[in-house]
Parts: C-alpha cells; sequence; structure tokens
C-alpha cells in the first residue's frame, strides 16, 4: 500500500511537476481550441458534400469520411510527421497535429451532422421548400437548427474525444500535457507526474462525460 | 365560371413514373380562378402525386403545367419564385418546431420576399388574424392543438399571397373534434376568393364548398363534375361504388 | 526523376516494399490479436456490469458509475503509460501486450456499459410489467425479454465505439508492442524511406474500411427497425 502511494500519489513529486505540467495543459487548451472548430467547420462541410443530388460527390464524400474514421489518429499523425518530410514537406510538431486531426475530425463530424440532418423529417424540407425558400436558406433556417439538435449528444461527445485525442501528440514531441506529465515523470522515475495529469483530464472531462449520459438518456426517452 | 382569362392552374398530359410503377397516367385538369376543385379517390390513385407536381415537389416524367399563364418546368423557371405563388398546406402540417407561430409565417416573407421585419410580422399577424389565431403568434407548435397547427401551417401559405393553395388532405391527421376548425378557415378563404385545389375525403365539406369534385382512380381521373351530380348521381360505377364506400 | 517517379520512389518503394511485407504482416496478426480479445472482453465485461446495474444495490452502482466515468473521460494513452511504467515500480510486471490489453477491454467496458444500460432504460417499463405478471422471474424477464429488445438498440453505437478502440491498438506502439505501427515506424527509420509508414497505413485501410462500411450499413438497418 505504502508503495501504491508513494509511485502514484507522491504530492512533493506532485508539486515539483505542477509547472511543467500546467504549460502542457495550457499547450493542450490551445490545441483544442485550433482542432475543435476546425472539425466542426470541416465536418459540415463533408456532411453537405455527401448529401448532394450528384451521386458521385456523395460517393466521394463517404468514401473521404471512411477513409478518415478507419486510419487510427496515431499513424495519421505520424504519417503526416515523419512520412510527409520524406516528400518534401517537413510539418513541425504543431502543424503536422493539425492537419491529421483536422482530418480525423471532421470525419466524425461529418458523420454526425450527416446522421442529424437526415434525422429531420422530409416535411420540414418539404415545407420550407413550398414557401419558396432556397436550398442553402431551408438548410440555415429550418433543417440545421433541428439537426444539430437531434444530434448535440454526439457533437459534445466527440469534442470530448479531441480533447482525449491531444494525448497522442506527445508521440511527436509537442509539449502538450501528456508529454509534459511523461517527461517529468522519466526525469523522476516516479509516475505521480502522470497520476497529475490525469486528474486534470478528470476534472475537466468528467462532468461534460456526466452531462452527456444525460443528454443521451434525454433523448432516448 | 371562366371570364377569358387563362385558368389559374392548367394541366396537360402530366404523367408521373416511379421506379417502373406508373403513378399518374396522363391528367388533364384546369382550375379557374377563384374555384374550389376536390379530389377524392382510393388511396395509391396517385392524388397527392397530382398535388405534389404542381409546385414541382415532385418532377413529372412528362406533360405540362401552367400556373397563371407560366410554365412552371420551363428550364428558366426559377421555382423558388414560383413556390411562392403556390400555397400548399401539407397532412402532418411541417410547421417548424424550433421557431414561434409567427416566425414560421415570417420566416419566407424575411428571405423569399425580403421583406424588412416589421413588415413581415404586421403581414404575418394579419395572416393569423385570418385563421384566429392573432393570440397565439408567440406560441410554439409544440403548445398548440392539431387544429391550430394546421390554421398556423395555413396561416404561413396565405401570407405569401399565392394565386393558387394546394391542400394535401389537411384534417386527415387530426382528431374529429379539431377538424371543424380548420375546414371553417378553407370555407372563409374560398369565399375570399382564393382559388383552391384540395385533395380530402370530407365530403360533407365538398358538397357544401364545392365547386367541381374530381374522381382519381389508378391515376387517372375516371369522373368529374358538380358535388351535387357526383355524389348522388355519378354515371360512373367505380365512382359510384368509392362514394358508397364513403358515406358508409 | 520527375515529380511522379520521387512520389513513388518515396512511398511504394518496390524492394522496400518485399522486404517489410513479413514484418507488416506479423504486425497485422497482432493487432488482429489484440483487438479480438480486447472486443470480447470488453463487451461481455460491459454486459456484465450493465446487468448489475439492473439490480439496483446502491453501493454496486456507485462504483460502476465511477469506474466507468474515469475510463471514459480519462485518455487511453494516459492510462498505458500508467499502467505501463507504474506498475512495475510497485511490484506488478506485465509484458506490454497485456497491458495494452488490460486498458483497451476496460475502456471499451466502460463504453459498452453505458451504451447497453442506455438500452435497457429505454425499454418501456411496460415490458417489465407485462413479463412480470405472467409469471417470469426477474432473470428471465431480462434474459428473454429486456435484454434482446435492448441488444439490437444498442448495435450501431456500439459498432462505432468498438471501432474506435481497436484503432487504439496503433497506441501499442508506444510501449513496445509489435503491432502494425510499431512495425512500419521501427522499418521507416531503418530504411530512410516512407515506403513503410505507407503499406502500414494500407494494411490498417484494409482491416478497417470494411468494418466501418459494415458499421454504416448495420446503421442503417437498425435505425430503419427502430420504428
Amino acid at each position: 500500500m505504502e508503495a501504491i502511494v508513494q509511485q502514484f500519489f507522491n504530492f512533493g513529486i506532485m508539486r515539483e511537476a505542477l509547472p511543467i505540467v500546467v504549460a502542457g495543459f495550457i499547450q493542450t487548451i490551445a490545441i483544442c481550441l485550433i482542432v475543435i472548430p476546425l472539425g466542426l467547420a470541416g465536418g459540415l462541410v463533408f456532411a453537405l458534400i455527401s448529401l448532394s443530388r450528384l451521386r458521385s460527390a456523395r460517393w466521394a464524400a463517404i468514401a473521404v469520411i471512411d477513409f478518415f474514421r478507419s486510419i487510427p489518429p496515431l499513424v495519421l499523425l505520424i504519417f503526416v510527421y515523419a512520412g510527409l518530410p520524406f516528400a518534401g514537406f517537413r510539418p513541425s510538431p504543431m502543424t503536422a497535429v493539425a492537419i491529421a486531426f483536422f482530418l480525423n475530425t471532421s470525419s466524425y463530424y461529418g458523420e454526425i451532422y450527416r446522421a442529424g440532418i437526415e434525422s429531420v423529417g422530409s416535411g420540414q424540407w418539404d415545407a420550407a421548400r413550398s414557401t419558396g425558400l432556397r436550398l442553402d436558406q431551408a438548410l440555415a433556417y429550418v433543417v440545421l437548427p433541428q439537426a444539430v439538435r437531434n444530434v448535440l449528444p454526439d457533437l459534445v461527445s466527440n469534442a470530448v474525444e479531441v480533447v482525449k485525442l491531444t494525448s497522442i501528440a506527445s508521440v511527436v514531441a509537442l509539449p502538450e500535457l501528456l508529454y509534459s506529465a511523461d517527461m517529468a515523470r522519466s526525469v523522476t522515475f516516479n509516475s505521480s507526474p502522470i497520476v497529475l495529469a490525469a486528474a486534470i483530464y478528470l476534472v475537466m472531462l468528467w462532468p461534460i462525460v456526466r452531462l452527456i449520459s444525460r443528454l443521451e438518456r434525454r433523448i432516448a426517452a | 365560371m371562366s371570364d377569358g382569362r387563362p385558368p389559374i392552374l392548367e394541366i396537360r398530359g402530366l404523367r408521373k413514373t416511379f421506379g417502373d410503377v406508373e403513378v399518374l397516367r396522363g391528367i388533364d385538369l384546369a382550375v379557374q380562378a377563384q374555384e374550389l376543385v376536390f379530389v377524392i379517390g382510393p388511396s395509391g390513385s396517385g392524388k397527392r402525386t397530382l398535388l405534389r407536381c404542381c409546385n414541382r415537389l415532385e418532377e413529372a416524367s412528362a406533360g405540362s403545367i401552367h400556373i397563371d399563364g407560366a410554365d412552371i418546368m420551363a428550364r428558366s423557371t426559377d421555382i423558388n419564385a414560383m413556390r411562392r405563388q403556390i400555397g400548399m398546406v401539407f397532412q402532418s402540417f411541417n410547421l417548424y418546431p424550433h421557431m414561434t407561430a409567427l416566425r414560421n409565417v415570417t420566416l419566407a416573407l424575411v428571405k423569399v420576399l425580403r421583406k424588412p421585419r416589421a413588415e413581415a410580422e404586421r403581414i404575418g399577424m394579419a395572416a393569423l388574424d385570418r385563421v384566429g389565431l392573432a393570440g397565439k403568434a408567440r406560441s410554439y407548435p409544440g403548445e398548440l392543438s392539431g387544429g391550430q397547427q394546421q390554421r398556423v401551417a395555413i396561416a404561413r401559405a396565405l401570407a405569401l399571397e399565392p394565386k393558387i393553395m394546394l391542400f394535401d388532405e389537411p384534417t386527415s391527421a387530426l382528431d374529429p373534434e379539431l377538424v371543424g376548425s380548420v375546414l371553417n378557415v378553407m370555407r372563409e378563404l374560398k369565399s375570399g376568393g382564393m382559388t383552391m385545389l384540395v385533395v380530402s375525403h370530407e365530403m360533407r365539406f365538398a358538397r357544401d364548398a364545392a365547386d367541381r369534385v374530381i374522381f382519381m382512380d389508378h391515376g387517372a381521373i375516371v369522373e368529374e363534375g358538380p358535388p351535387q351530380q357526383m355524389f348522388s348521381t355519378p354515371r360512373e360505377t367505380r365512382t359510384r361504388s368509392f362514394i358508397a364506400e364513403l358515406m358508409r | 526523376m520527375n515529380a511522379w517517379s520521387r512520389f513513388l520512389d518515396t512511398f511504394f518503394k518496390w524492394p522496400l516494399i518485399e522486404r517489410y511485407f513479413p514484418d507488416i504482416a506479423k504486425g497485422v496478426v497482432v493487432t488482429i490479436e489484440i483487438a479480438a480479445v480486447v472486443v470480447v472482453t470488453g463487451i461481455l465485461l460491459g454486459l456484465a456490469l450493465a446487468v448489475v446495474r439492473t439490480f439496483r444495490v446502491r453501493a454496486f452502482n456507485l462504483l460502476i458509475v465511477i469506474f466507468v466515468d474515469v475510463l471514459r473521460a480519462l485518455p487511453p494513452l494516459v492510462l498505458i503509460l500508467l499502467v505501463y511504467f507504474g506498475l512495475p515500480n510497485i511490484g506488478i510486471n506485465l509484458p506490454s501486450f497485456a497491458v495494452l490489453w488490460l486498458v483497451l477491454a476496460l475502456v471499451l467496458a466502460a463504453f459498452a456499459e453505458e451504451i447497453f444500460w442506455a438500452g435497457i432504460l429505454s425499454i418501456p417499463k411496460g415490458q417489465w410489467e407485462a413479463a412480470r405478471s405472467t409469471g417470469l422471474s426477474f432473470i428471465g424477464t431480462l434474459a428473454y425479454i429486456v435484454l434482446p429488445q435492448a441488444i439490437r438498440l444498442t448495435v450501431p453505437p456500439l459498432t462505432n465505439r468498438t471501432i474506435v478502440i481497436t484503432k487504439n491498438t496503433a497506441l501499442g506502439t508506444v510501449i513496445g508492442v509489435g503491432e502494425i505501427l510499431n512495425q512500419a515506424s521501427s522499418a521507416e527509420s531503418f530504411s530512410g524511406n516512407a515506403t513503410p509508414l505507407m503499406m502500414g497505413a494500407i494494411a490498417y485501410l484494409i482491416l478497417f474500411v470494411p468494418v466501418v462500411a459494415l458499421g454504416r450499413f448495420l446503421e442503417t438497418r437498425f435505425s430503419w427497425r427502430r420504428v
């Protein structure tokens, strides 16, 4: 028992590691602030293309979405960071993370938007179009607001996934939360800094996870 | 009833095929100004498809449709501008649940007709008043009864001042005690001079208010005539048996 | 050398493809092995936890909720590093394969529990009442009436979540598990060419695109039935 506390809950070491861990936390927030809005926008574009009247556009969009949902984000990240330099494009860790995460996140958001839009009954399109609203007007004022409302738990849930995804950036040495904590661990040979990082993730995400459960249950009802 | 003006709605040789099923087999129909034409027929007869072709919610496979002389299927026609002139009321109301009744009515006024908000609200309130729901302007569809929702839907179509209004089984989804309120609004529209094409099986309403009743079966018009004739002495056997079924 | 042949040489160099194909194939086997055990143990554990929750024993429920929330809020990589580096220091030595399996299975179990629980909750009380009033026991009702209906509802979200978690097998590369990414990155640094990485990416595509497509198919089929 004593050993467990020493190894995982050593407050002295946690206090020492705090500055570097906090710096990492700020970097994590920065990544999220870039990736989540980009993903939301990109996802909407993907979704709209996947609902187009042109069959080739639909298939292309779905193929791209499924492609980026099939590749593990870590593989995509390493490919962008370590593979592209061989072709001449040498991104910084942050750029590689932004590109890889944008592609991955947009695909997931694209699927979510698509499901949301399809869940709005065709009667709403009929009514909006029959009063002369253009396609984009019907989408913006009538269908999309309802679609977003229907898939709100999934939109929030995916944002949580992005926050957790940032931990992968540690593999390409981006100094976000997990990387900083892991640095502290390898220097002190003690896992408490990682427990500290875990605690920070919990404080950030636990309330949202609870909220999502409640939202999900309300929609299922 | 015609006075030399072209009919408000003129359909010629309308055909529609879904896959290999021919749902409309050559419909010829003209609705004159201020006429109320009633369409009856068994389910599957194509009545709904006929209505939906009139504002191009369905694209006809062949034939022509003219609204007040203008060919709505011409490539140069602006569908959205054309749809403003055709009001449509749906069986399931299709009100926008996330907007108040007033906003439901004014949305197209603002976005399609580009009216300033104040003027749109004035027109919207007048339309709601015509259907007797001015007091519910700020209510959401979820707070309204079925009959009230349908009346708001009528106001929504009315506010755009269409040349003709299409009704797709407007009372079929309503509880019996709410049907009357909607039919009264439709009666009032008729006496106000609105041209109407109604698909419904409210026979008493047809007898009182319709100028002409059309019986459709298997995608074609079987018989048409004034309501008294259609209901008491129809010529065709099919018409007779359908009417008898309905009266039961 | 024009741009196209330079591209081919960077990402599709044939001699390297020949040379490293066995290694990547080995990685594929490892990935499939981990994914298989994770999916089976994770889903079964999640189902078991959801069933325990139906008995409505306060103490168990609290433990389950905490367990599930923590595992859904923490990034899997954090848990992997904690277990991999921390446990040996308190005397528990697990091989990397076991660490990866343990963490991913627990995470999947947590998500699966929430999904099964939501499914069970959505079965109307009337179903329970009808079954019990014909004399069926609590467990019998659960087994024959409630779970069969609940499970149908859970197929789409469960498939999606399972796919996300099995893709996390790639994280095994960080702790030395010989799965696809690990093989591909070592080969890449060894050969100084991106071809092995491209092979790894393609291996993942071959493995997962069918699963994702299947998930899409199941989703349309099962949500249609929900009415």
